[in-house]
């Protein structure tokens, strides 16, 4: 019980750290700030699907034990770690593109320009 | 084993891409492969009207266990749109994608980019629709971004964050929704949710999904992305997204909420229903205000998603018939203007309404091909615009919900207003005296022109024989609302 509390603490810290970063101007603030609510989601999967504590979540034995972990919000998460992992690749790359071609990491000094 | 194809043929025509860098190539392996795609899409079609819902369990793991792929009538009719409209994409993308870009592999995320769109329609599991949104989330952030042109990236970086959040909504809906219930297939969901009788416990993980494909699909409050980000790209890719990312979004909605979210339907209704009202309204006013051909036709998306939202919140057979036959109607006709948008940037060398005009004069028939999606959109008789919106204000009133309905009526009448005012203004106005030199005696290839005969023919075809469709439309409503059917086949009871 204790755990799942301190569990829910820290997503919520997650969260608000997540949620401000994304708030600022800084192009790589928001990529920190996905990645934040991005574990923040992580976690929630994990509580959410039960903590089993000291239990592996496979069958040891011949047959499957009483009080197993569940193996499939692990395996939802590690899937969803993979998915995120290529996706901050990307915004990095989109992230040193803008600011090679623009020399800022300000995303609202654009506002003005181009109207083609 | 072929319900897998329209997955497994764009990876391979992905990995085909890879080869060889030429221009030729890339050009000839592209087209190619999306006309294949079709082809399958064609042909699975066929089995699903002929044979009735398919199903398979990849890998042998039996449901709820593995990861189900279904094709229903919704799904196959969505392979079969999205296949064609690929085609008329790919066909239009080798005369007008600049060719560093085509060079730069514009056709390989255009098929993965198709393969997670046909994932996402295909699957009957809550988790593997995450991961093929993922996959088209991923093709459409290079798309977005192909080239690197300043524009393009701040409409990118709006495009990427918006959408990355959608998704994380949709994860954490997935986390809660498979602590409540235990199983992420969509059959054995409905199975369990059908009958439950905690409708408040269910309503978190809903809202969270609701608002993840919310912001996909562009709806009220989410939609500010999509005007910012979507005239930057070329006008082909500009044309992709249009008809099949916020259909995504669309179509999953339809199908979370007809299949199991269904335990609180007056809250559900009249939230969707309100959604759909002011979606369509701000949608329309903001298209009837601007002056920029991308932009009118980018906010006049948001308004049509609308009315398919509409269609959900009414749920009753002809309601979601309307919605889906609305949507595809949509998928054709705003691909079609899109195209369009680039071949009058072609002749006139600008997407500005006010330095256009005479186009009619010069090129008639560019005249017609604009004039059959428009007033498609516009809702003129006998284009299917008309009769989507027929169906859908039809079952609105049936259904007592005479605010929505009267709000949709109003909306048609904005776009149609907006539809007008581009065509006076691009093809009857007279011509401006200046006209950039280049542009001044541009002539139309048929090869260019083919891709918008494509479309409009099938939207053509969509309204004259909306007679001979509706009994099939009235069928998918009445199969998406009795999921009796669904559930049985899948779980193999």
């Amino acid at each position: 019980m204790e755990m799942e509390l301190m569990l829910a603490l820290l997503i919520g810290i997650l969260f608000t750290v997540g949620v401000y970063l994304l708030l600022r101007r800084s192009v790589l603030k928001l990529v920190l700030g996905i990645i934040f609510i991005g574990n923040a989601i992580n976690l929630i999967i994990f509580v959410a699907s039960g903590l089993v504590a000291g239990k592996p979540p496979f069958v040891t034995g011949q047959e499957p034990e009483p009080e197993m972990a569940d193996p499939l919000p692990q395996a939802l998460i590690l899937t969803a770690i993979v998915i995120s992992f290529g996706i901050v690749a990307f915004t990095l790359a989109l992230k040193y593109k803008y600011f090679s071609l623009t020399n800022t990491d300000d995303l609202d000094q654009l506002t003005e320009t181009e109207n083609e | 084993m072929m319900i897998a194809l329209p997955i497994l043929f764009p990876l391979f025509m992905a990995v085909l891409l890879l080869m060889n860098r030429s221009h030729n190539y890339q050009k000839v392996v592209g087209i190619a492969g999306s006309l294949f795609t079709f082809g399958i899409a064609l042909a699975l079609f066929v089995t699903v009207q002929r044979c009735g819902i398919q199903v398979l369990q990849a890998g042998g793991w039996e449901a709820p266990y593995g990861i189900t792929l279904v094709v229903d009538k919704l799904s196959a009719l969505m392979l079969l749109i999205s296949g064609f409209i690929g085609v008329a994409v790919a066909v239009y993308a080798a005369s007008f994608v600049p060719s560093a870009l085509i060079s730069g592999r514009f056709y390989l995320f255009f098929h993965s980019l198709m393969m997670g769109v046909n994932g996402a329609f295909i699957t009957g599991d809550v988790f593997n629709l995450y991961v093929w949104f993922e996959v088209m989330l991923m093709s459409s952030f290079v798309l977005i971004t192909l080239g690197s042109k300043r524009i393009q990236l701040k409409g990118g970086i709006k495009y990427l964050s918006m959408n990355l959040l959608a998704s994380l909504f949709f994860l954490a809906g997935i986390g809660l929704l498979y602590g409540k219930t235990g199983t992420l297939n969509m059959a054995h969901l409905a199975d369990i949710l059908r009958n439950d009788s905690h409708p408040l416990l269910m309503n978190t993980s809903a809202m969270l999904f609701f608002v993840g494909f919310g912001i996909k699909a562009a709806v009220f409050p989410f939609f500010f992305w999509l005007p910012s980000s979507y005239y930057t790209p070329p006008v082909a890719i500009t044309a992709f997204f249009a008809a099949l990312l916020t259909k995504v979004g669309v179509y999953a909605m339809i199908r979370f909420f007809t299949l199991f979210f269904v335990q609180d339907p007056i809250f559900w209704h009249n939230l969707l229903l309100a959604i759909a009202g002011l979606t369509m309204l701000i949608g329309g006013m903001a298209a009837a205000s601007q002056y920029e051909i991308r932009q009118i036709l980018s906010f006049h998306i948001i308004s049509q998603i609308g009315y398919m939202i509409f269609g959900l919140g009414v749920f009753t057979p002809l309601a979601i018939a309307g919605a889906v036959y609305f949507m595809i109607h949509n998928m054709l006709a705003k691909t079609n203007t899109f195209l369009i948008a680039g071949l009058i940037h072609r002749m006139r060398g600008t997407y500005q309404l006010k330095s256009m005009g005479g186009l009619y004069k010069s090129y008639p028939l560019l005249a017609v091909l604009f004039l059959i999606p428009a007033f498609a959109l516009a809702g003129v008789p006998p284009l299917p615009g008309f009769f989507g919106k027929l169906f859908l204000i039809k079952a609105g009133f049936e259904a007592g919900r005479f605010l929505v309905s009267g709000v949709a009526v109003v909306t048609g009448i904005l776009t149609l207003f907006s539809m007008i005012k581009i065509w006076n203004e691009a093809f009857f106005k007279q011509s401006p005296t200046e006209i950039h030199e280049e542009c001044q005696h541009e002539k139309l290839r048929f090869a260019e022109l083919l891709p918008s005969i494509m479309l409009a023919s099938g939207t053509l075809a969509l309204g004259l024989g909306a007679g001979y469709l509706y009994d099939f439309f009235i069928e998918m409503g009445e199969q998406l609302l009795d999921s009796t059917q669904y559930i049985n086949l899948v779980l193999n009871k």
